[in-house]
C-alpha cells in the first residue's frame, strides 16, 4: 500500500488542494451556457451525457457504497418512461410535473419491490432485480393502452405545449443539465452527511455498524428506493428526448445497465468522481467507434476488462493515487 | 462484571445474543427491565448496549476519527459537541495522534483500542467488552486497566471477558466462569477463583492433582 494512503488528508498548498474543484465549477459553468456555444447535435449529445451522468451516480451509490449490485435498473429507467408517457398522453399532465411525478411514483412501486428484492443476497440479489425488471416489460407489453408490444409515441400537442422550438430546446438541455447535475450534488451532499459516514461504514462492516446504532436494512431500502426514483427521473428525460417507447427500448439490460456498470467500473466504483470520468470515456468511445458495428461493443469490454485488470479501482483511482488530487472532498478532518 | 471460560465455553456468543448479532433460539433477553430479544442490533445500541469484537471490526476506509464519529452520530449519546466528544475519547484512548490516519494503516493493538473507543463513542450505558487485553505488554496492560477503571468510574456498567486474569481481576468486582454454555461460577474473585470446579475447568488441572 502506498504511504500516501497513510494521510488522507493531503497537506498540499490550497492552491493546488483547491484547482480541481476550480476545475470542475469551470466546467459545470461552461456546459451551463452550452446553448450558446454548441450546436443542435451537440446539444443532444450532451443532454444524453447529463442523463446518463444521473444513471451512473445513482447506480454507482446503490452498488459503489452500499453494495447492492443491482443489474435491474433498467426497471425503474423503464417505468419511469411509461409513467410519464401515461401521465402526459392519458392524464394530460405538462412534461416537466410529468416527469417529477414518474419518478415519485416509480420510488413508491420500488418500495414493493424492495420487499421482494431484499429478501435475497449479493448475486441473488443481482439475479433478482434482473427478473423483477424482466417482468417489468412483460407487464408493459400487455397494456394495450400503452401501445402493447409495439410502443406509443409521444403526441405532438404535448411536445407542442413546451413551447416554441427554441424555448423547447432550452427547457430540454436544462432539463438534463439540472437532472445530471442534481445527481452528483445529491450524492455529494449525502457522502458528507453523517449518513455518508454509514454507507462507508456499511462497505467495510455491516456487523459492526449495526452495533453502533445504524439500521443497516432501512439505509439499504431507502437508498434503494431513492435512486429508483432518481434513475426513473433520467428515465423519463430519455423517451421525452426520444418521443417514443416500446417495452424493449424501455427495460433494456444493455442501455440502462450494462453501459452504466461500464461507465462507473471504468471511471472508479465507489466515488462521485469515477461516474464522471467514466461518462465523458463512454461517451467519447461511443463517438469515435460507433461506426465500427459490433467492433464497438467489443473494444468497449475490452476496455472495463483491462481497467479491472490493471486498477480495479478506475481511472479515478488510478489519477487519485498519481496525483494525490481529491475533486469532491468528502472526508472529515479532525483538527 | 468479568467473565472467563476455556475456548469454546460460549463467551463470545454470550456477547453476539447480548449485542444482538445472534438471534436466541430460545429464552428471553433482558435490558433495564425490557424485553429486547427480538430487537435490531441497531436499536440496541440505542438503548445502551456497546460491544468491542474479538476480531476487530474497523472501517479501514475511513480515518480513525472517522470511525468514532460515525458512532457518536448513530449511537446512544446525541453529544452536542460530535466533534469534541470524539477527540476526548481519542485522548482517553491514546489514539489521538493517529486520529486522522485511515484505519487500515492501524496495528492489531491499535485496532482493539480503537474498538473500545468506538465502542465508547455510542455513549453505552452497558459496555462489553471482548478479549481487549490480548497481546498487550505489562506496562500496555496497566495504562488499560487504567482507562478501564476511569470507563467505569465514569458510570459505564462493563462486562469484559478476558484471558489476562490479573488484568480482569484488577477491574471487576465480579466473576463468571462459564463452560459449554453454562454458568459454572458467580462471585466475588476472591471466592469464585477459590473454587476447585474453576480451578479445574479454568487451569485445565484436577483438583485432584493439586491434592
Amino acid at each position: 500500500m502506498a504511504t500516501r494512503d497513510l494521510d488522507i488528508v493531503t497537506s498540499a498548498p490550497l492552491v493546488i488542494r483547491f484547482l480541481p474543484t476550480a476545475c470542475l465549477a469551470v466546467a459545470v459553468l461552461v456546459l451551463a451556457a452550452a446553448p450558446w456555444w454548441a450546436g443542435r447535435a451537440d446539444l443532444r449529445l450532451l443532454m444524453e451525457v447529463f442523463a446518463y451522468l444521473a444513471l451512473a451516480q445513482m447506480w454507482n451509490l446503490l452498488a459503489g457504497y452500499t453494495g447492492l449490485v443491482s443489474v435491474g435498473q433498467q426497471a425503474f429507467v423503464g417505468l419511469g418512461g411509461y409513467l410519464f408517457f401515461a401521465l402526459t398522453v392519458f392524464a394530460g399532465i405538462p412534461v416537466l410535473p410529468a416527469m417529477g411525478l414518474a419518478a415519485l411514483l416509480t420510488g413508491l412501486i420500488a418500495v414493493p419491490t424492495a420487499g421482494i428484492a431484499f429478501r435475497l443476497n449479493g448475486a441473488y440479489f443481482a439475479i433478482g432485480t434482473w427478473v423483477i425488471a424482466e417482468v417489468f416489460r412483460l407487464l408493459a407489453a400487455q397494456i394495450a393502452a400503452l401501445g402493447g408490444g409495439s410502443g406509443i409515441s409521444l403526441p405532438a400537442q404535448v411536445v407542442r405545449a413546451m413551447g416554441r422550438r427554441q424555448v423547447m430546446e432550452m427547457t430540454m438541455y436544462y432539463t438534463s443539465f439540472a437532472i445530471g447535475i442534481s445527481s452528483v450534488l445529491f450524492v455529494w451532499l449525502l457522502l458528507r452527511s453523517r449518513w455518508g459516514l454509514a454507507l462507508a461504514a456499511i462497505r467495510d462492516s455491516e456487523l459492526a455498524v449495526e452495533t453502533l446504532g445504524v439500521n443497516t436494512q432501512r439505509v439499504k431500502v431507502l437508498i434503494y428506493i431513492v435512486t429508483a426514483a432518481f434513475t426513473a427521473l433520467a428515465g423519463s428525460f430519455f423517451f421525452l428526448q426520444k418521443l417514443r417507447i416500446t417495452p424493449d427500448a424501455a427495460f433494456s439490460l444493455n442501455d440502462w445497465t450494462a453501459f452504466v456498470i461500464f461507465i462507473v467500473v471504468i471511471g472508479g466504483i465507489g466515488t462521485i468522481e469515477g461516474p464522471i470520468l467514466g461518462v465523458i470515456v463512454f461517451f467519447a468511445l461511443r463517438e469515435i467507434a460507433s461506426d465500427w458495428g459490433a467492433w464497438y461493443l467489443m473494444l468497449m469490454g475490452a476496455s472495463a476488462i483491462a481497467v479491472m485488470l490493471i486498477d480495479k479501482r478506475g481511472l479515478y483511482g488510478w489519477l487519485k493515487d498519481r496525483l494525490g488530487l481529491v475533486i469532491l472532498p468528502t472526508s472529515r478532518h479532525l483538527d | 462484571m468479568g467473565i472467563i471460560g476455556p475456548n469454546g465455553a460460549g463467551k463470545s456468543t454470550l456477547f453476539n445474543l447480548i449485542g444482538g448479532a445472534l438471534t436466541p433460539s430460545s429464552g428471553t433477553i433482558t435490558f433495564k427491565g425490557h424485553d429486547i430479544t427480538a430487537t435490531r442490533a441497531a436499536h440496541r445500541c440505542h438503548a445502551g448496549i456497546a460491544r468491542s469484537f474479538q476480531i476487530p471490526h474497523p472501517f479501514v476506509g475511513m480515518t480513525v476519527y472517522e470511525n468514532l464519529l460515525t458512532a457518536a452520530s448513530f449511537g446512544n449519546a446525541g453529544f452536542k459537541d460530535s466533534k469534541a466528544a470524539c477527540r476526548d475519547i481519542l485522548a482517553r484512548t491514546g489514539l489521538l495522534p493517529k486520529a486522522n490516519r485511515l484505519a487500515s494503516s492501524l496495528t492489531l493493538l491499535e485496532r482493539k483500542r480503537l474498538e473500545l473507543a468506538r465502542a465508547l463513542a455510542t455513549g453505552p450505558e452497558l459496555l462489553l467488552l471482548d478479549e481487549i487485553a490480548g497481546g498487550l505488554t505489562e506496562a500496555e496492560c496497566h495504562q488499560l486497566v487504567a482507562t478501564i477503571k476511569d470507563i467505569h468510574a465514569s458510570g459505564v456498567t462493563l462486562i469484559w471477558i478476558e484471558h489476562i486474569i490479573h488484568a480482569l481481576l484488577a477491574v471487576v468486582d465480579r466473576i463468571m466462569v462459564i463452560d459449554f454454555g453454562k454458568i459454572v461460577a458467580s462471585g466475588p474473585p476472591k471466592q469464585v477463583m477459590a473454587d476447585p470446579l474453576v480451578q479445574e475447568i479454568y487451569m485445565g488441572i484436577s483438583v485432584d492433582d493439586v491434592a
